[in-house]
């Protein structure tokens, strides 16, 4: 057993270094802007999939319409940064405000469905947002919204996704966190021991959606052009966001990341052999879940004290030998 | 024109595209109300049984009906290859793992028929000449009739088949309850690869009657109308039959009102807003009856 002072600031270091780390590289030449970039879109990946495991691993809700809070806060930073000039940190905040708004506004009335009709509901509102956008002249509509400058950098989306990270993972431990894992194994006990559970529901989805909001400012500030097809902020993206979630293991928080990480370099590793990608990353989904139905991390936990452990286990091992 | 004939119009078109929707929503429905799972590569089976249809009609140069059942069939093999190799391994794993694995055999069939077929779209052989027939106040081609009359043929068949033959109540009996069902001596294995075959030559169908109907057919073809055959499904109570068809068509003479009030890019949002409302007031969809949760 570490000591949690000690382990807080363990991981504080840590966080520091792979930060140094890819910053000393980078001014060695080591890592290319490409690299850079690829790193940010793996942050603003671990916002979306950290977000999206507490609605669908930690609450039980299965949404498949993340794309659609992640279009608003990046067309709504974009909207703010390019034609009023609001600084991007207050853009990125009112993005993630309006998608918690949304969150709020959809989660009301939509989760009073439950399974697989939540699931449709909430695809469906993904799709309204994008068709909605879609006819907003104001955003570009159909064209698309180009000339968003490049505000995202490796920091901003770094120091967001830790953020996103810690408080997603106190809520989860606090006594909400508890609520909302009761309504997941059991809405009806859960309800009958006084958990109020539309409330919880709504709260993670919001809070959700508001996580959603702030990666869709990064994430529109990164590519610096939105267009609204399905694959950028339609179902094909809660698709991208929801394969993350669950190769790494709903309820698992160190798996959203570790997945979002992962898939999102593949993709890059894999494009020397664009043609044969979209047949391989299929199929390598494919084989995941029929062997590893649970995801990668199967609702555990990696921390420092199972490393410990770990650590501990081959030593005493080695002993033994 | 006036606008109550254009409305007339519309609704014509509206309910040649909805027949399509509804042959789709009918392959859903069977295998959502047998397994409980949205087999979200349904779609794509209806793409491929296009592309079947196409080689049929273009490279073996036969007629449209022999052309048809070829494209079925081969359909067929492909749903129930899918079943077996993807689903069936999965059967007893959590729901969302058979939901992400349907996902994946999606972007699979949709990049492989990229690979083959070519990216680009391909023009639709005509296999029989245009005409247009005026009925009353309207205008009705004969490639809608055609729509209508393999549809309406395909659903009578369908009906009967559920409904009065042995197969159709072993169907019946394993969707109402597996266990059961394999106790009173039902093949469930066989019955679930047969489902997945007939609503894969049910899509197939959909898939060149809709490259007769707009010309032209690609790999992406089958994502938005998969899609909005799933919520059709829902929205007449996914499981039920008669479900699939009264929501397949209130959807596509849904879409097509739309398009004549205004944009048609809003069109693909109505789907989904009727849907929600739907489901807001009546979460079992229009004809679905509701359970009573048990704890």
């Amino acid at each position: 057993m570490v000591k949690p002072r000690l382990t807080g600031l363990i991981k504080i270091i840590l966080l520091l270094c792979i930060y140094g780390v890819v910053r000393l590289l980078e001014s060695r030449g080591l890592l290319l802007p490409y690299h850079v970039q690829v790193l940010s879109l793996c942050c603003i990946n671990v916002i979306l999939v950290v977000s999206l495991n507490l609605i669908n691993g930690f609450t039980g809700q299965f949404s498949i319409g993340h794309a659609g809070f992640l279009a608003i806060g990046a067309y709504l930073s974009a909207f703010l940064t390019v034609k009023m000039h609001v600084p991007f940190l207050a853009a990125i905040l009112c993005g993630g405000l309006l998608a918690g708004l949304a969150g709020l506004a959809v989660g009301l009335p939509a989760l009073r469905l439950r399974g697989d009709y939540l699931a449709i509901a909430t695809l469906g509102f993904g799709e309204i947002i994008r068709v909605i956008i879609l006819n907003m002249e104001a955003v570009g509509g159909a064209k698309g919204f180009s000339g968003i400058p490049k505000y995202t950098t490796f920091g901003i989306a770094y120091l967001t996704a830790i953020i996103t990270v810690v408080v997603i993972r106190n809520f989860v431990h606090s006594d909400y966190g508890r609520a909302c894992l009761a309504v997941r194994e059991d809405e009806i006990a859960a309800e009958s021991l006084g958990v109020n559970s539309t409330y919880f529901k709504v709260l993670a989805f919001a809070l959700g959606a508001f996580f959603a909001g702030t990666a869709g400012a990064l994430f529109s500030h990164y590519l610096q052009y939105m267009a609204p097809t399905p694959s950028q902020i339609g179902f094909v993206k809660s698709i991208d966001i929801l394969i993350m979630l669950v190769l790494g293991g709903l309820g698992s928080l160190t798996g959203s990341v570790i997945a979002a990480v992962v898939l999102t370099i593949i993709p890059e590793l894999l494009r020397g052999f664009a043609e044969y990608r979209m047949i391989i990353y299929p199929i390598l989904l494919i084989v995941v879940m029929l062997y590893l139905p649970a995801g990668l991390m199967a609702g555990r936990e990696l921390s420092l004290d199972s490393l410990a452990r770990l650590c501990k286990g081959v030593k005493s091992s080695a002993h033994y030998s | 024109m006036s606008w109550h004939i254009a409305a007339l119009q519309q609704l014509v078109n509206g309910l040649a595209l909805g027949s399509v929707y509804a042959l789709i929503a009918l392959g859903y429905t069977m295998v959502y109300g047998i397994i409980k799972l949205i087999n979200f590569a349904h779609g794509e089976i209806y793409m491929l049984g296009a592309y079947f249809g196409f080689y049929a009609l273009t490279l073996l140069n036969l007629s449209l009906l022999p052309a048809m059942l070829l494209s079925m069939a081969a359909a067929a093999l492909v749903g129930v290859l899918l079943e077996r190799v993807a689903y069936r391994p999965l059967r007893n794993s959590p729901r969302i793992s058979v939901l992400i694995t349907a996902i994946g055999a999606s972007l699979l069939f949709q990049s492989t028929a990229q690979l083959v077929f070519g990216a680009s779209f391909k023009p639709f052989p005509q296999a029989m000449p245009f005409r247009r027939i005026q009925l009353g106040p309207v205008f009705i081609t004969n490639r809608q009739l055609l729509i209508f009359g393999v549809a309406v043929l395909l659903m009578i068949l369908l009906h009967v088949l559920v409904t009065y033959t042995k197969f159709g109540k072993a169907m019946r009996a394993v969707a109402r309850d597996k266990e059961a069902a394999l106790l009173m001596g039902i093949n469930v294995d066989r019955i679930i690869s047969a489902t997945f075959a007939l609503g894969s030559a049910l899509a197939a169908t959909a898939g060149i009657l809709v490259g007769m109907y707009y010309n032209r057919i690609d790999p992406y073809m089958g994502m938005m109308p998969g899609l909005k055959a799933f919520v059709a499904a829902v929205l007449g109570g996914i499981g039920m039959v008669p479900g699939a068809v009264l929501g397949g068509l209130l959807m596509g003479v849904a879409e097509n009102l739309v398009v004549t009030l205004g944009s048609s890019t809003l069109r693909d949002a109505v789907a989904f807003a009727v849907l929600i409302v739907v489901l807001l007031f009546r979460p079992t969809g229009l004809l679905g009856k509701k359970g009573i949760e048990k704890v």
